[in-house]
């Protein structure tokens, strides 16, 4: 090193963050911790069950234990009609949701008009849960698995189609172009340029939906719309816990399988 | 400094990676490693900081028997070894000056670490090394935000901040093309003169290999099979080490451009030493 | 499906489109098998189609009753709403809290192998059931009101976020924690030196993606009695007070779309 290299002065503080920059960043976390401390203390809740929780945990899964084996006959009838009304549900969301997918894709909708009532078709649909439905349908359609297919059905068309219209509007243009070019009809175009590019993703949403459908569906009974759900609420109402853990168990059996199915024949499509 | 004797590995699905690799590092030079893909460079590079852990052998860092130690020895340990990698490997969102400074993570506590708050003397150090490997004004760079010739220098560089003893290099330039390879190459030679520390390199470019280092071991299969000099590397050897093929465009004429500057440094000037010096 | 197989002349090679299952008996195997299931699954399910015939007239006395929507008992609404969302401010927070260490030793690129098993069961555990059935338990342990909803909301948003997490973890190029392993890091250095610049985008993503859920999902664990908006809703559900109903669920969506706004905000603030 030469002499003039040693006299130059290299600074030894440097900071990551401009002071300004920092203090947003606490600001941050203040109002993160503010927001949290507000919610929990205007919640109003009883810290106190907290002491005897874990008793009450203790005793809750020492009735638990064991799982009541005869149950599984009746268990059964409603654990398929759980996977019935989820498959079903899928398969009307396959139908509906896909035209109101194209509606709600920019590239492929008529005006802004129908854009906004397929855009809000999707809105309402998604921001209703899965159960709000369930007790919408019930009322209409009275108790029974038809108004859980319903529910899950309504429910499920805003997820699917929101990602269909998306993989629609992200399609590559060029395709669609040519095929127009060639003279082709709206709906030609809509078949030979735009479907081929989405099938793959459509299918692969309605699989995934469908593996989480299985799961909405094992609460829809509780709100009267057919399915496990009714047997668990009365069994936990009757206090008959060794039931109760054995359709636990199922349950947990039943939306592993479909999920690992799901994950396989997503796998398998792309 | 370094010697390793009778290294071997293999993996647990039972491929052999390294067998009876012994060799010894004595003095601050340049030694390449060459070898077919597969061969045991990387596995040998890594066993000996221990990123890989090593079946059997002896690998003596000084007079410490670095496959014996635990993990809290092993960190003290790695403090004295620089890493540099193929794909550099920073930490893509910090800053280049986080990446440096991360150099010095063995040395300073968590929360020292956690705060950015580096000693002094680090940070004195890490803007000296900047200026060294052409990076002068890149410390608020974000390290995705650089070229991969720019990626490298910081990944010397973060490797030098540890002041280390010695430096493992894997691949440094096969992600980089021939001109920013060369570039690379010889920043690296001058800094294992200038430093005084010794540089394994693991390399499969022969050409490169042989006008940058002073000296070369061949690995085939796990094992060395050749050690030597760059000129004693003939169309034979790399028969040896390759298998078959014309070799005659790919060794090296004597009065081809680059001559590597043979003289190495007697003493240690290591960046942080210096900085810690005044 | 089929569109042009009939009258086969041999001359010209034939062409077929190319489909997503080669293999034609399998193919329609397959669509044998839907068609089949969807007849048995419907035979199967118990419909009681004089009960649905009189629900079409219902549907229609129904909405009459629900328009136009009653907001005259306001007070109420404002309360479960605000419930509701404080509800899934605290669980996001907590959920957030409980996630990194959950998160962390579900990456089985970090931690030994029976802590990544444990880790990894107890998010599977809790992704499975779904939120209503933990709510159901813990209103049985805690009561009704919003504590056990709050728990449940902590519990799903955990798992959620923790496994978001581990998987981003899992994702990371091996080399960039051999890299920082190499300085002589101790596993918490790494952890704030390699794992957080790498995973704190996503975690911050995906914890604000959460709480737009729990606010969605703190709507409806009400039903069964744990708190918020939704035990309102149920509420006006079985004493047919559809018009209030409406008022609730449109309310519900806007806070819904405002969260989904807000969300989509902040993430796009964050890239």
């Amino acid at each position: 090193m030469t002499p003039t290299e040693h006299a130059k002065k290299y600074p030894d503080v440097w900071r990551r963050f401009s002071p300004r920059t920092t203090l947003i960043q606490y600001a941050w976390y203040v109002g993160i911790v503010a927001a949290a401390v507000w919610s929990v203390s205007n919640l109003d809740l009883p810290w106190f069950y907290f002491l005897d929780a874990h008793i009450q945990a203790l005793d809750l899964a020492e009735r638990m234990w064991p799982p009541d084996l005869t149950f599984w006959e009746t268990l059964a009838k409603p654990l398929l009609e759980t996977i019935h009304i989820a498959t079903l549900g899928t398969i009307i969301t396959f139908v509906i949701a896909f035209p109101i997918a194209f509606l709600a894709a920019r590239n492929t909708t008529f005006n802004t008009a129908t854009w906004f009532v397929g855009r809000l078709i999707l809105v309402t649909s998604r921001s209703v849960n899965t159960v709000v439905w369930g007790l919408f349908f019930v009322a209409i359609f009275g108790p029974g698995p038809l108004a859980g297919i319903w529910a899950i059905a309504f429910r499920s068309i805003g997820f699917m189609g929101k990602l269909v219209a998306e993989a629609i509007e992200e399609i590559d243009e060029g395709v669609a172009e040519a095929i127009e070019a060639t003279g082709a009809s709206r709906l030609q175009v809509l078949m030979y340029g735009i479907l081929p590019q989405v099938l793959p993703v459509i299918y692969g949403t309605a699989v995934y939906r469908w593996d989480i459908n299985i799961r909405e569906s094992t609460v829809l009974g509780f709100v009267g719309a057919g399915g496990i759900g009714i047997l668990l609420y009365s069994s936990i109402n009757q206090f008959q816990w060794h039931e109760v853990s054995l359709i636990l168990c199922s349950v947990f059996g039943v939306v592993l399988v479909s999920e690992f199915i799901s994950a396989l024949v997503r796998q398998r499509i792309s | 400094m370094l010697t390793i004797t009778d290294l071997r590995k293999i993996y647990p699905n039972g491929t052999k990676a390294l067998n009876n690799v012994s060799f010894t590092v004595d003095q601050p030079q340049v030694i390449a490693i060459i070898g077919p893909s597969g061969a045991g460079k990387s596995t040998l590079i890594r066993c000996i900081n221990r990123l890989v852990e090593p079946s059997s052998g002896r690998i003596m860092l000084d007079d410490v028997d670095i496959a014996s130690l635990n993990r809290r020895q092993l960190r003290k340990v790695r403090r004295r070894m620089g890493m540099i990698f193929q794909e550099y490997n920073l930490v893509d969102r910090l800053t280049v000056m986080e990446n440096l400074l991360s150099g010095r993570l063995g040395y300073v506590s968590f929360w020292r670490a956690w705060r950015r708050k580096f000693p002094p003397e680090d940070v004195v150090a890490a803007f000296k090394l900047l200026e060294r490997v052409g990076l002068e004004g890149y410390q608020d760079t974000r390290a995705d935000a650089l070229s991969g010739g720019q990626r490298q220098r910081v990944g010397i560089g973060r490797a030098l901040m540890q002041a280390p003893d010695l430096l493992l290099v894997d691949e440094p330039t096969a992600s980089l093309d021939p001109k920013t390879s060369r570039q690379i190459m010889r920043l690296l030679v001058e800094l294992v003169n200038e430093q005084g520390t010794p540089a394994l390199v693991n390399i499969h470019d022969v050409a490169l290999a042989q006008s940058f280092s002073d000296r070369i071991i061949g690995l085939r299969n796990g094992e060395i099979v050749f050690e030597g000099t760059a000129n004693e590397v003939t169309a034979e050897v790399l028969t040896d080490i390759y298998g078959e093929e014309d070799w005659s465009l790919t060794i090296r004429k004597e009065d081809e451009e680059d001559p590597v500057d043979g003289k190495t440094a007697d003493k240690k000037t290591g960046f942080i030493r210096e900085a810690a010096a005044g | 499906m089929s569109t042009s197989t009939a009258k086969t002349t041999p001359a010209p090679p034939r062409w077929n489109r190319m489909r997503m299952i080669e293999n034609p008996t399998l193919r329609y195997g397959l669509l044998m098998l839907g068609v089949f299931y969807l007849f048995w699954s419907a035979g199967a399910l118990d419909i009681n189609w004089h009960r649905i015939s009189t629900g079409i007239p219902r549907a229609g006395n129904m909405f009459a009753r629900m328009v136009p929507p009653d907001f005259s008992r306001w007070s109420l609404l404002v309360k479960g709403i605000v419930e509701s969302v404080q509800m899934a401010l605290a669980a996001s927070f907590f959920g957030m809290l409980l996630a990194v260490p959950l998160g962390i030793c579900g990456a089985g690129n970090l931690v030994p192998k029976p802590v990544y098993v444990v880790a990894r069961a107890l998010i599977i555990l809790s992704r499975t059931f779904h939120e209503i059935i933990i709510a159901i338990f813990f209103v049985k342990i805690f009561g009704f009101g919003p504590l056990a909803g709050v728990l449940t909301l902590i519990v799903a948003s955990t798992s959620f976020i923790s496994k978001m997490i581990a998987e981003d973890i899992e994702n990371m190029p091996p080399g960039h924690l051999e890299a920082i392993r190499a300085t002589g890091a101790s596993f918490p250095q790494l952890l704030i030196y390699c794992i957080s610049p790498h995973s704190l985008p996503r975690f911050l993503g995906v914890s604000i993606y959460r709480l737009d859920a729990n606010i969605r999902h703190s709507t409806v664990v009400g039903i069964v009695g744990a708190g918020g908006i939704g035990q309102v809703l149920a509420a006006t559900f079985s004493r047919y007070d559809y018009d209030f109903s409406l008022a609730i669920l449109m309310t519900i969506v806007s806070l819904v779309f405002i969260g989904e706004f807000f969300s989509s905000w902040v993430r796009g603030y964050l890239r």
